[in-house]
């Protein structure tokens, strides 16, 4: 199931390293290469230590007391019997929180709204605003005890009218969710005559999709251990997607930030759920608190009860196009749930608006999109973070207009498809290779002979969709990493990165990277990842970015040691620089001679060169712009890619069999393919689910599918083999031109199998997820 | 009450009270981390122990109730310190991502092997249905054991 091409063919230079530098060998032995990652030796073995498999001695266990109801007003909390409760060392309130109020600036927010300034209790205070909110917190002996007293505390609650739909939020009289209103953040781009280009097109088509909310669904729920380590510094080791939430448990301690470490374990998962705080601020003050170590463990029921989700959406979409099938304008308005918080809805929101046209020349366009507090559980960042709602509304339109033209969608595609040079709706140039139209034809030809229906009134059809997503932050938010790279005196080498690994293959990237530009043999590094306090500073692991930033940073590391080095050794050899190299872990003269590696760090240390190196990478930065002047860059780049599913639909019951899957990538470079496909192939399988599947049910704000018996994600049996297919182009801005592919996989495959549907039956389905009562109604089977 | 529980060939005597699961009994008593808490209602499979040769979700297994039956987890599917040629697929084939999922997909798949030495593809699908992995899309972690019953079997 695997297909690696080579980027003949492309413009770029393919050994292009992003303006880093550093010397990069060719071709590369280590980088390319299939390498077996250390995390997954440790992890068939059961040898990794994740968050949960960590115990301190007289360790406590903490439980979060949550609210029953969506929106109730806090008239006490009677705190007495549950503090008196055998085992238990405390329970914890809002007031006994030193900073209980954390507010959050969102960079760049251009709108009617204003400035926003988001506000969120680490515990309520006087309202509860979606059911699952943390109320309270306790420590005790034993689980058993804790939960006992969690259940003890008195809560005395005024159930409040509620909202619970976007919608019906921003209604004039519409209950306020926060005393600033229902309207969290309002984004517009405004680019050409709309207006003229709609009066003047071939066809316009209109259409209406409904996005649902769903949960990430990492099998390691939110876990933490925390305790006081020397010096008083309070010490978390959690699996988190962010080790700089540090300074967050730090400013609602009310200590300084340098008394909080956080330890990143390797990640049973993230996707975008551990991005925001999670158990850290509530383990920081219970151990305060109590002085001990307090380990917290969600429930699989708790976090899907109240962890937050992605955005739904409403999408309405016109389109005007030529005869030709040429895109002439596009008028989109979003509307999208916040849920109870704003958490990083904002950004969620912007990201949607830039990509809301698609990898298309899009010469005219209107975007409008709000998102809209109300009291169903918040939603947050998750894989695609709104650049992926948005495949949805724009892939159904884009066959559509094919459609309503008679022409191949296939064509209607590649002849819009972004180039060089070519201008985002918002403003920024596309500045890197598209390789749209060649991954269209391969995700088509993939598809290979079509197969047979099964029965007389089974449907088989085709379907494909395209996507862009963004790598790397935001360019006003100035993102950088850094990673440190040594020798140690025998040879072996030290990676220190603070990097959280997700599940991705991150460190393991590192390592890569750093055995190629040093030619250590990948098995004589270590990588030390995450530590808040004892590796270099990263970032998050979020956005597609850990490769492009670390990687980087990594690269730079490496390059600058191997001159360090390189240096010492031409001396030692007497001959240039130019004339020595690193390889096999020695040093290799041109003219045949070879130096063990071990001497030349030896005469390092007697020399006074260092044997390592740190450095920063800094992504290319901006100021924030007026979208609706449309003048600016947004992102560092964008991957692009292309999914097509082949499915029979039973026109008799609606129920859908997924056939085949191919998705095509273009990643730039990939630095371990085996890690590459792997992103494809998972994130394509997590875009079925939320195609097919995944639903989280909310009656009121009343979560109805708290469990994984009722939240239902992919089995082996829900969906067919993924063919990968991996373009490298060269064209990215990463380590050895690599583009960040973390997230892109997830946005094609519910257009690609909406468009499919639609192939098969001539039925059209806009509200997701394409369950079989949905697919029985286009088909007119149910009223 | 005292307990002889058999892990991975070793006789554990514990001191269990009766309504403690078997995967508490192994991670909170005996510091045995191998089984994973995904979600504790017998649903996804991160919890996956062979029970007698069989898989079976330890959180929903009292842990009395094994007295004497042999436990295996994934480490004793190691050979004397070797990874088991199964181990050894999932690397190759790239079918192992976070690794949460990964202790008991082996261990279902092994115990499926064992009993269906020649499964085609549809059949390991069918086979490893009540272990969710959400990273990798499956698509590798079905080519590993495919692989590995092919070289099995010779």
């Amino acid at each position: 199931m695997r297909m690696i091409e080579g980027g003949h063919g492309f413009a770029g230079d393919p050994r292009a390293v992003g303006g880093v530098g550093g010397h990069i060998g060719a071709p590369h032995s280590v980088v390319g290469q299939r390498v077996v990652r250390h995390d997954a030796r440790d992890k068939v073995q059961a040898a990794t230590a994740y968050a949960g498999d960590w115990a301190m001695p007289g360790m406590l266990h903490g439980v979060v007391v949550r609210s029953p109801y969506p929106s109730a007003r806090i008239r006490g909390i009677d705190t007495t019997k549950a503090a008196a409760m055998r085992g238990v060392a405390c329970v914890l309130t809002a007031r006994d929180v030193p900073r209980n109020t954390l507010m959050t600036d969102v960079p760049g927010q251009t709108t009617t709204v204003g400035p926003l300034r988001a506000k969120l209790h680490v515990l309520a205070e006087d309202r509860v605003r979606h059911q699952g909110e943390p109320v309270a917190l306790v420590a005790a002996e034993t689980l058993e005890q804790a939960r006992d007293a969690a259940d003890a505390v008195e809560v005395d609650y005024e159930p409040r009218p509620g909202v619970f739909d976007a919608e019906q939020a921003l209604a004039p009289d519409a209950p306020k969710v926060h005393d600033e209103g229902n309207l969290l953040a309002h984004w517009r781009i405004a680019r050409g005559d709309v207006d003229a280009a709609f009066a003047g097109a071939a066809v316009v088509v209109e259409g209406e999709y409904r996005t649902q909310f769903v949960d990430s669904a990492y099998l390691e729920p939110e876990t933490g251990v925390a305790w006081i380590d020397s010096d008083g510094v309070i010490t978390i080791r959690l699996s988190t997607q962010v080790i700089e939430h540090f300074r967050d448990v730090a400013d609602v301690l009310d200590v300084p930030q340098n008394r909080v470490r956080v330890i990143g374990a390797y990640l049973g998962g993230g996707f975008g759920g551990k991005e925001d705080v999670t158990v850290e601020v509530y383990l920081g003050l219970l151990a305060v608190k109590t002085g001990r170590p307090v380990k917290m463990v969600w429930t699989r029921q708790e976090s899907l009860l109240a962890r937050a989700k992605r955005h739904p959406y409403r999408l309405r979409y016109r389109t005007a196009a030529a005869k030709t099938g040429e895109i002439l304008a596009q008028d989109v308005e979003l509307l999208g749930d916040s849920g109870a918080y704003a958490y990083l809805s904002a950004l969620v929101l912007l990201y949607s608006t830039v990509t809301a046209c698609g990898p298309y020349r899009v010469p005219a366009a209107r975007v409008q999109a709000r998102v809209a507090y109300t009291n169903n559980p918040p939603t947050s960042a998750m894989r695609g973070f709104g650049a992926m709602q948005t495949v949805f509304g724009y892939e159904s339109q884009m066959d559509r207009v094919a459609r309503a033209l008679g022409l191949p969608p296939a064509d209607v595609r590649k002849a819009n498809a972004l180039r060089r040079g070519d201008t985002l709706p918002v403003g920024q140039v596309i500045e890197t290779h598209c390789a749209l139209p060649e991954l269209i034809d391969r995700a088509w030809a993939g598809l290979g002979a079509p197969t047979p229906p099964r029965a007389p009134h089974a449907k088989v059809g085709r379907g494909l969709a395209c996507n862009l997503q963004p790598y790397g932050r935001i360019v006003w938010l100035h993102d950088w990493a850094s990673a440190w790279v040594g020798f140690e005196m025998d040879g072996s080498l030290v990676v220190r990165c603070g990097c959280p690994d997700v599940g991705g293959g991150q460190a393991s990237s590192l390592c890569q990277i750093a055995a190629e530009v040093l030619g250590v043999p990948i098995d004589r590094i270590s990588v030390h990842i995450a530590d808040s306090a004892l590796t270099p500073l990263a970032g998050t692991t979020t956005a597609s970015r850990q490769l492009y930033m670390s990687g980087n940073a990594t690269l730079k590391a490496s390059g600058e040691l191997r001159e360090q080095i390189l240096g010492v050794a031409a001396k030692l050899l007497e001959t240039s620089v130019a004339d020595v190299d690193l390889a096999g872990g020695e040093v290799r003269a041109a003219d045949g001679r070879t130096m063990p590696l071990r001497q030349v760090l030896a005469a390092c240390a007697r020399m006074g060169v260092p044997r390592s190196h740190l450095a920063v990478y800094h992504a290319p930065a901006g100021e924030p712009v007026d979208l609706t002047k449309g003048s600016g860059k947004i992102f560092p780049d964008y991957t692009f890619g292309c999914h097509a599913v082949e499915l029979e639909v039973d026109t008799e019951t609606g129920r859908v069999r997924l056939l085949k899957h191919v998705a095509a990538h273009d990643v730039g470079r990939a630095i371990n393919p085996m890690s590459v496909e792997g992103q494809i192939e998972g994130g394509a399988v997590q875009g079925l689910g939320y195609a097919m599947m995944e639903e989280v049910v909310l009656e009121d704000g009343i979560n109805l599918t708290t469990s994984f018996a009722s939240y239902l994600i992919p089995t082996t049996v829900d969906v067919p083999d993924v063919e990968a297919i991996v373009l490298e182009s060269g064209e990215g801005l990463g380590p050895f031109g690599a583009r960040g592919i973390g997230e892109p996989p997830i946005g094609p495959p519910a257009a690609a199998v909406a468009n499919a549907i639609e192939d098969a039956t001539g039925a059209r389905v806009t509200r997701l997820p394409m369950t079989p009562e949905r697919v029985a109604r286009a088909l007119r089977l149910l009223t | 009450m005292t307990t002889r529980l058999l892990i991975n060939g070793r006789a554990r005597d514990v001191d269990v009270e009766p309504h403690r699961t078997l995967l508490e009994v192994l991670r909170d008593t005996l510091g045995i981390f191998d089984a994973k808490e995904g979600c504790n209602e017998g649903v996804c499979g991160a919890c996956t122990v062979l029970l007698d040769g069989r898989p079976v979700s330890s959180c929903l297994v009292l842990a009395v109730a094994t007295r004497g039956k042999p436990i295996t987890t994934v480490r004793g599917l190691e050979r004397d310190g070797d990874l088991h040629p199964l181990q050894d697929a999932f690397l190759r084939h790239g079918a192992v991502q976070c690794g949460f999922c990964t202790p008991g997909m082996l261990l279902t798949a092994y115990a499926f092997v064992e009993a269906h030495p020649h499964p085609d593809r549809a059949a390991i699908r069918e086979a490893l249905e009540g272990n969710l992995c959400r990273c990798t899309g499956y698509t590798k972690i079905v080519d590993a054991v495919e692989d590995y019953a092919r070289n099995r079997c010779g």
